[in-house]
């Protein structure tokens, strides 16, 4: 059964979106970078078997984010660093853009 | 108690319960009260004893020591590496409901555990291309170590009394030599260059008829150097000797064939290579067959060399660390040298003085060590809170005396006084190194400043030349 363009980029979406979830900084940024990687060298794959049993393998890694992101955010950590001062430049910058919002409604 | 209160509250949560707070508050509470309780009661026998009143420590509330400003980054992958969650995902299963004691034959429980032990026998075999039986699980390279050092010095001690080694090896390696020159075994611990790399010449030189064993680290975890492995291999082959690598730092990261490589006996480590602490391998050779003297006796588990249950768990994590290293080893080993040039280009693009010890050719780029002239590593350590990182191995990571494997390099004292090791991993992001070089940079700047030393270079004034007047 040949696997469709559709279902291998629902797959990947999914994937993406799971492996966001995962509270632990480092492995949130592996998870997406190899998600990205192993499908950008699949796009080269033309014979069906080797499409199917990479769409296999990746839907059991799926299957693996998606436990390990329960697992990982009932004993979640303290953020990291360059997460909360990400944070910080982010509401620093809101902070910011709403005053200056404030302003122009007020002039 | 914090993993049951915290289930507690979980299976409140799944039940519907909609307030969970208390559950949760119970859960912290529970733990200090824990805790107080302990370490209040041990008795500290260095402790000063005061007649009268025995003096008690205060316990630490780690809680508040932690920094405000988020966890530090890790870059000290050389000392463990955090977990796979697939290694995680393949262990949960036998930490929960197949709990078999994997040596009992009689029931199902057993059965269910030697067959997943076997098969993570079979990944680590995969690995390193040797069959699964000559395979052993341990503790850890530590005990891997010992058992292959010793083992082989016991069996083999009645006719040959030499092993040879180099003086840049772990402690493990060292202090198991020693343990064995107290037992008038003679051992040549060989000097490295000054890339940390060993001479083969002098390796020639070194062995004597009654050598039992040579024991050479693959990569060194202070300094990432790459020792030849293939030519000693052949060397040790030719001349009928043991050969004996702890690939701890290697197993894993490196593409490693035990037969191209002719190597006899190897420890591996499940923590550096993402699995979990608290297991380890040895490969020993069967054909021909290496013979050890266990240090463990007992049941007659792994061929008798190591007797005592398996932790399949443990196992378990070990074979799904190894079959996951060997399926993302190319794209582990691109990352690594990634990393590695980014940080070297940024920390060379505006530092003068640094200087990277080892050899930087023959090494493992997930393994940077540098020394900052005119900087004392610790105080560049304590300014860099924010970053995990080591002057060298975690084990004398509580003493302040340099390295000595920087001192066998031939590193100058001021300069082993002042290194620090980047260790990147599978999980370092690529903006956890810019942060840590921007903050190098920023730190190393500054305390330059403070520094009469280098105020000194500065107005172009040779250290070496100046006589230190004594008080």
């Amino acid at each position: 059964m040949a696997i469709s363009k559709n279902h291998v980029l629902k797959l990947y979406k999914t994937m993406l979106r799971e492996s966001e979830k995962f509270s632990s900084y480092n492995y949130r940024l592996y998870a997406l970078r190899r998600v990205r990687d192993t499908f950008k060298d699949g796009k080269s794959l033309t014979d069906s078997t080797e499409i199917t049993e990479a769409v296999h393998k990746a839907e059991e890694t799926l299957e693996i984010i998606k436990r390990q992101v329960v697992v990982g955010n009932l004993y979640a950590a303290e953020k990291l660093v360059i997460e909360k001062k990400a944070e910080k430049e982010l509401t620093s910058r809101q902070g910011i853009r709403e005053s200056c919002l404030d302003g122009d409604r007020n002039t | 108690m914090i993993r049951l209160s915290q289930m507690y509250a979980l299976g409140q949560k799944s039940r519907g319960a909609k307030d969970i707070s208390t559950a949760v508050y119970f859960g912290t509470f529970a733990v200090n009260q824990y805790c107080d309780g302990r370490v209040s009661n041990r008795q500290y026998a260095t402790a000063p004893q005061v007649l009268g009143l025995p003096k008690e420590r205060k316990p630490i509330d780690f809680t508040k020591q932690l920094p405000t400003d988020g966890r530090p980054l890790y870059l000290d992958a050389q000392a463990t590496t955090p977990m796979d969650p697939r290694v995680l995902d393949a262990m949960l299963p036998y930490l929960t409901h197949y709990h078999g004691n994997p040596h009992s034959r009689t029931h199902a429980y057993g059965w269910e555990s030697e067959k997943a032990m076997e098969a993570a026998r079979k990944q680590v075999a995969d690995l390193i291309n040797c069959d699964p039986s000559e395979v052993i699980f341990t503790s850890g390279a530590t005990e891997s170590n010992n058992t292959a050092i010793k083992g082989v010095a016991h069996f083999y001690g009645a006719k040959k009394r030499h092993i040879i080694t180099t003086q840049t090896e772990h402690k493990c390696v060292l202090a198991s030599c020693r343990q064995l020159e107290g037992e008038d075994f003679k051992v040549t611990y060989l000097p490295v260059n000054n890339l940390g790399l060993i001479s083969m010449e002098e390796l020639e030189k070194a062995i004597r008829p009654d050598t039992a064993l040579v024991t050479i680290m693959f990569i060194n975890n202070e300094i990432g150097v790459r020792q030849p492995i293939r030519q000693i291999g052949e060397l040790c082959k030719s001349k009928n000797i043991f050969f004996h690598t702890d690939a701890a730092q290697a197993a894993g990261k490196v593409p490693i064939d035990v037969n191209d490589l002719n190597i006899d006996l190897m420890s591996i480590s499940g923590h550096k290579i993402y699995g979990p602490k608290g297991v380890g391998a040895l490969y020993v050779r069967k054909r021909p067959r290496v013979r050890l003297e266990p240090i463990i006796n007992g049941g007659g588990q792994e061929r008798g060399l190591r007797s005592g249950t398996v932790p399949s768990p443990l196992g378990v994590g070990l074979g799904a660390a190894c079959s996951i290293c060997k399926q993302e080893m190319d794209y582990d080993h691109k990352w690594m040298e990634l990393l590695s040039k980014r940080l070297m280009d940024k920390i060379y693009g505006s530092l003068d003085y640094v200087v990277r010890n080892g050899d930087p050719v023959n090494s493992y780029p997930g393994c940077i060590n540098l020394s900052f002239a005119y900087v004392e590593g610790e105080s560049l350590l304590m300014a860099l809170k924010d970053v995990a990182l080591s002057s060298g191995s975690a084990c004398t990571s509580a003493s302040l005396e340099p390295s000595y494997v920087l001192r066998a390099i031939g590193t100058d004292d001021d300069m082993a006084h002042s290194s620090i090791r980047f260790g990147f991993g599978r999980f370092t992001t690529m903006a956890e190194v810019d942060y840590t070089a921007d903050h190098c940079i920023k730190n190393v700047k500054k305390l330059r400043e403070m520094s009469p030393l280098w105020e000194m270079v500065q107005e172009g004034v040779d250290l070496k030349s100046i006589k230190w007047s004594r008080h």
